[in-house]
């Protein structure tokens, strides 16, 4: 095919595309005009129904809880995938990286990321708890929450201290920890089912006063399920990649 | 027939959000833009932060905070802090 051929054939493509898209766009309804009843319809039951005021949430983790559930469940195969693939494989051995440059050390951290991160250290966990324990009250929810609480561990790494990173998020204890809050939420699904409900039924009382922390059920445990799930997922994930980046590793000879 | 103009009826002239939605939508296009045209990858992902930041002010502005949340705490940071990390690794190795 020659370059010619080559344009001829793109022009048209390209063409056809842009008349395609074009058609498409005079479809769509008006800016800011929502067309479908499902959203209407939730927003006029969901907080009497559910007695969570942050009706995403009450979306997220009831009326799609089972979806949700499969998200969660996406995310905890990718973790498990990243630490299957950065493994310590037999052959491999590790030493730190400052042995690769003779000449110089691995640049410590400044003394104003270090003392920045160490400041937003605490702040950081609390929004992180804050936004997990609240997914009924307000816009938030165990996703959220669970990456900023891991967010507030790679901080500490940030400000240099590595060991502590590692003392403080031990890998076992960080697989166990996602593994309860992965099974966190399906048990919740199952207990209903052996109450006589169906999946993910909203067994716990839901309180009386919208909006109370104490409120929703099982929404507010799902997020705390989630919560911890997802900040152990991210933490593994960094952890395993900081493994990778710290320590050199090198086929045995 | 329906072209978008038709469709779309603005209640008042031009108000504040909506000088705040065309804004951040413009802006959303340039960050875009900017982290494609970027080269160097470092460089990239740091913009790939701040395109992170923008998007998130553009769902808030479009009143979706649940969305704005976790595109803050996934775009503008996890993102880019694997990003990061696997660029390390990569440039280790070429070394």
């Amino acid at each position: 095919m020659t370059p010619a051929v080559r344009r001829w054939v793109f022009l048209a493509g390209a063409a056809g595309l842009a008349a395609f898209y074009l058609w498409g766009l005079t479809g769509l309804p008006g800016f800011g005009h929502y067309p479908g009843p499902y959203g209407d319809l939730i927003n006029r039951i969901a907080v009497a129904q559910t007695k969570a005021t942050g009706v995403v949430s009450a979306i997220n983790f009831e009326y799609r809880g089972f979806d949700t559930l499969g998200e969660e469940f996406i995310l905890f195969t990718a973790a498990i995938g990243v630490a299957t693939v950065l493994r310590h494989l037999r052959g491999e051995r590790e030493r730190p990286a400052r042995d690769e440059a003779i000449d110089r050390n691995v640049p410590a951290a400044s003394d104003a990321v270090r003392m920045v991160s160490l400041i937003l250290v605490g702040p950081t966990l609390l929004m992180g708890w804050f936004l997990t324990s609240h997914a009924q009250t307000s816009p938030s929810g165990g996703f959220q929450g669970g990456v900023v609480l891991a967010t507030s561990f790679v901080l500490i790494y940030l400000a240099g201290e590595f060991l502590v990173f590692r003392r403080i998020s031990p890998l076992d204890v960080t697989d166990a920890v996602g593994a309860v809050g992965a099974a966190g939420f399906a048990a919740v699904g199952l207990t209903a089912v052996a109450m006589g409900l169906p999946y993910l039924s909203n067994y716990l009382p839901l309180g009386s006063t919208p909006g109370a922390v104490s409120s929703s059920g099982t929404i507010a445990l799902i997020s705390f399920f989630v919560g911890i799930e997802v900040a152990a997922a991210f933490i593994l994930i960094v952890s395993e990649l900081l493994d990778q980046t710290l320590l050199f590793r090198q086929e045995s000879r | 027939m329906n072209t978008l103009a038709t469709v779309t009826r603005y209640a008042a002239p031009l108000g504040l959000m909506d000088v705040l939605q065309v804004t951040i939508l413009v802006l959303v296009a340039a960050g875009a833009t900017g982290v494609v045209l970027v080269r160097d990858p470092v460089r990239q992902v740091i913009g790939l932060s701040v395109y992170g930041v923008l998007l998130a002010v553009l769902f808030l502005a479009f009143q979706a905070p649940d969305v704005t949340l976790s595109e803050l705490t996934v775009g503008a940071v996890i993102l880019p802090l694997l990003l990061v990390l696997t660029l390390a690794k990569v440039r280790r190795r070429e070394e």
